[in-house]
């Protein structure tokens, strides 16, 4: 009886490392690594065997072949008899382009009606949220093909331009700019907007340093925006306006000369731009409530204007909560530009995953190279964010 | 009369720039209600059998578009005689959702189990057929709202269980589990998902065995059921992380193993924190299943799209818009309906911390 209860104690021990949290830890860890391992290398064997008896070939080689094709939207010299690995920086600029655009402008139009869902104004506060319902509640595709579509059939045909002031024009092949056209001299009023802006960056940091010294304001705004805007106007004057544009005309069929903005990019961004403007327009709201309210009534009773409540309390702390959440934002207005290829714009995706994919087949490569963009992209901005967000911060003491 | 004259003071025309504002916007919505009556009811075209009766100058909304193509827009090509299935598996799937839903009905267990564990079984066999005396429908023929419903809800019951071990796997004191997990959220939230269907369409066949072969649908399934678990890993993170350190603490001191103590401790109380989140990565799959189309499925917009630009026969000004206000107001109607149901149970779920 004793012996046997001994033993069983002793088979305890024995098994007892079968029941110790880290050895167990070790154990699943190196089961899960085995498993994705082979994973990994089954999808590779599987893949190699696959290509192979479909004749596709394997590697990167094919970037430098010729495409064979033309895009619509160029950034950057580009023909038919171009490389893949060209239309790959056409594609890319085309994305950068849209999604540059479309953060400025979402940011914007984002900001205006996230400050009207605020507004004490009954009526634009309820339209403000009106909006943002009926945006967001929508799916992105659907509006970007809604916009696409809709401004196709109420665009002129390309031989009854509708004339637009300055120059411009609209026909269903796209908005026509004049182009701007360098002269000699223009270089000077660049020089003097570059250094305006130095000098305005000057004034703020010397204004912010005054203010916290000796609690004097100075309406560094107002200058600021004088150093920005009067050296390159004078230069400007000074030269003689040394600009020239380059009107767009009618030719035998189209609009020709100036600067093209296709209806695709114009589509593309304004349902990107609706779309996120709503999201954005909910965190700006959400960021300004999260401010308490006893910091507003501090701040006026410490005397401060409204203006100066909203510039030096509310918005401060407001911007810390917003910034967050606005950079997933703008990630997320990069990665919607993808969509761009249900509407045609010549984006990343449209013309590289799409095109060049269906001309070489070498799917993994063309899929591996597009995402590893894409993933670029985001990890770049979270990083650029998370700076700027550590520099507004809150300093605890 | 004294009040009403004094809100309008207080809240339209308290200064100068208020009235100015209420004004402009008093035009704005003038001309959006007046213009949007006259185009879907005034100007509007109501009989006709093909797109030649919407094709007059100024005429409004093209409704024998949408009437006539109504079987398609919420069925796809599934046969007529068989389309019961579908709207039968509709009332099964109700008759489980909505007593699930009001928070005063009894037997909540009971209602899950049978939508996580009979419904699908029931359904899949209902919809796809192929056994007893119900002739096979190919997925091929699905389409319309039904896809988009098949691919949302497969979607959402696919990405939650996975979500959760990500989630979980992410939290993680085994570096190993924490890389993997950490690599696949941050890698899926870092592209979009158009080219996660790419990959699911292109790549997924090439990585199989050469006599294994994928359906399409299950393809974009498995696309959007990974996406989507990636995102909703990160608002279950959210939640695991604002559950106090005594917890986790006090379920280790009374012995638990690492399932009971995140099963019956951590997880009821991390995914009641975040259940509004949980809805908002649910609306986001929801309008994203509309990104099947690109890979050449045929959701209710995919077969609107189709119908617009490749039905001749319906070829008139009017009718893309009128296709896309319709397909618009449907995926509003499910959006809208979750974000008001996740709100209201947000209200519910504070009313324990409120006393």
């Amino acid at each position: 009886m004793v012996s046997s209860s001994n033993e069983s104690v002793q088979q305890t021990q024995r098994l007892a490392w079968l029941y110790d949290p880290r050895t167990r830890g070790i154990i699943l860890q190196i089961a899960l690594l085995v498993g994705v391992v082979a994973f990994f290398i089954e999808i590779a064997r599987n893949t190699a065997a696959n290509l192979k008896a479909q004749n596709i070939a394997t590697g990167f080689g094919f970037l430098e072949h010729t495409s064979g094709f033309d895009i619509s939207q160029t950034l950057i010299p580009y023909a038919s008899t171009s490389t893949y690995a060209q239309v790959f920086w056409v594609g890319l600029t085309n994305t950068l382009l849209v999604a540059v655009i479309g953060i400025v402008l979402a940011t914007i139009v984002g900001f205006i009606i996230g400050l009207a869902r605020l507004s004490s104004n009954w009526l634009v506060a309820r339209l403000a949220t009106v909006y943002v319902e009926v945006v967001r509640n929508v799916p992105l595709l659907l509006q970007l093909l809604a916009w696409y579509f809709t401004l196709l059939i109420a665009l002129p045909l390309p031989d009854a331009v509708l004339e637009l002031p300055l120059g411009m024009g609209v026909t269903n092949r796209g908005l026509y700019l004049p182009a701007p056209v360098w002269q000699p001299g223009l270089g000077a009023v660049l020089i003097a907007l570059i250094a305006g802006i130095a000098g305005a960056i000057a004034i703020a940091m010397w204004a912010k340093r005054k203010r916290l010294a000796t609690g004097e304001q100075v309406p560094a705004f107002w200058y600021g925006l004088a150093a920005v805007v009067l050296p390159p106007l004078l230069v400007f004057l000074a030269f003689g306006a040394p600009i020239s544009f380059d009107y767009p005309k009618l030719g035998r069929f189209n609009l020709e000369g100036g600067i093209v903005l296709l209806p695709e990019l114009i589509a593309l961004l304004l349902g990107l731009t609706l779309y996120t403007a709503a999201f954005i327009a909910e965190i700006v709201r959400s960021g300004i409530e999260a401010v308490p309210r006893g910091q507003k009534e501090a701040a006026a009773a410490l005397g401060l204007r409204p203006w100066q409540v909203q510039r030096f309390v509310v918005i401060p702390q407001a911007m810390r909560v917003i910034i967050p959440p606005l950079t997933n934002q703008y990630l997320n207005l990069t990665k919607n530009s993808s969509l761009a290829v249900a509407i045609g714009y010549p984006d990343l995706v449209s013309v590289f995953a799409g095109t060049v994919l269906n001309q070489t087949n070498q799917a993994v490569e063309v899929i591996l190279i597009t995402m590893g963009v894409y993933l670029a992209i985001s990890l770049l901005t979270a990083l650029l964010m998370n700076w700027f967000n550590a520099r507004m911060a809150l300093v605890e003491r | 009369m004294a009040r009403s004259v004094d809100w309008l003071r207080t809240n339209l025309f308290s200064s100068w720039g208020n009235t100015i504002l209420t004004l402009i916007c008093l035009v704005i919505l003038w001309n959006v209600v007046v213009g949007f009556l006259d185009w879907a009811l005034f100007s509007a075209i109501f009989t006709g059998s093909d797109g030649s009766a919407c094709n007059k100058p100024d005429a409004g909304a093209c409704w024998p578009f949408i009437t006539h193509k109504l079987g398609l827009f919420m069925y796809g090509r599934y046969p007529d005689a068989e389309r019961w299935r579908v709207n039968l598996t509709y009332g099964l799937a109700l008759a489980g959702l909505v007593p699930l839903m009001i928070p005063r009905v009894p037997g909540k267990l009971w209602l899950s189990t049978y939508l996580l564990a009979a419904f699908p079984i029931i359904g899949f066999i209902l919809v796809t057929g192929g056994v007893f005396w119900l002739p096979h429908v190919p997925t091929e023929l699905w389409g319309g709202l039904f896809l988009t419903l098949v691919v949302a809800s497969v979607g959402i019951a696919a990405s939650f269980p996975i979500g959760i071990l990500l989630a979980l796997g992410r939290r993680s004191e085994l570096p190993i589990v924490r890389w993997v997990c950490v690599g696949f959220i941050e890698f899926v939230r870092g592209v979009p998902l158009v080219t996660v269907l790419f990959m699911a369409s292109v790549m997924l066949p090439l990585f199989l065995p050469p006599d294994v072969t994928f359906d399409k649908l299950l393809r974009a399934l498995i696309g959007v059921a990974l996406f989507s678990a990636a995102y909703l890993a990160e608002v279950i993170r959210g939640g695991l992380q604002a559950i106090p350190r005594g917890q986790y603490e006090a379920a280790d001191a009374l012995g638990l193993s690492y399932a009971q103590k995140m099963g019956l401790i951590v997880l009821p109380q991390a995914l009641k924190l975040v259940i509004p989140g949980i809805v908002n990565s649910f609306i986001a799959l929801f309008k994203d299943t509309s990104l099947v189309l690109i890979i050449g499925l045929f959701d209710l917009l995919g077969i609107v799209q189709q119908s617009i630009s490749s039905d001749a026969k319906w070829f008139s000004p009017q009718t893309a818009a009128t296709g896309y206000f319709f397909a618009g107001v449907i995926f509003w109607i499910f959006c809208f309906g979750m974000s008001r149901y996740s709100a209201f149970l947000e209200r519910r779920l504070a009313s324990g911390e409120r006393r």
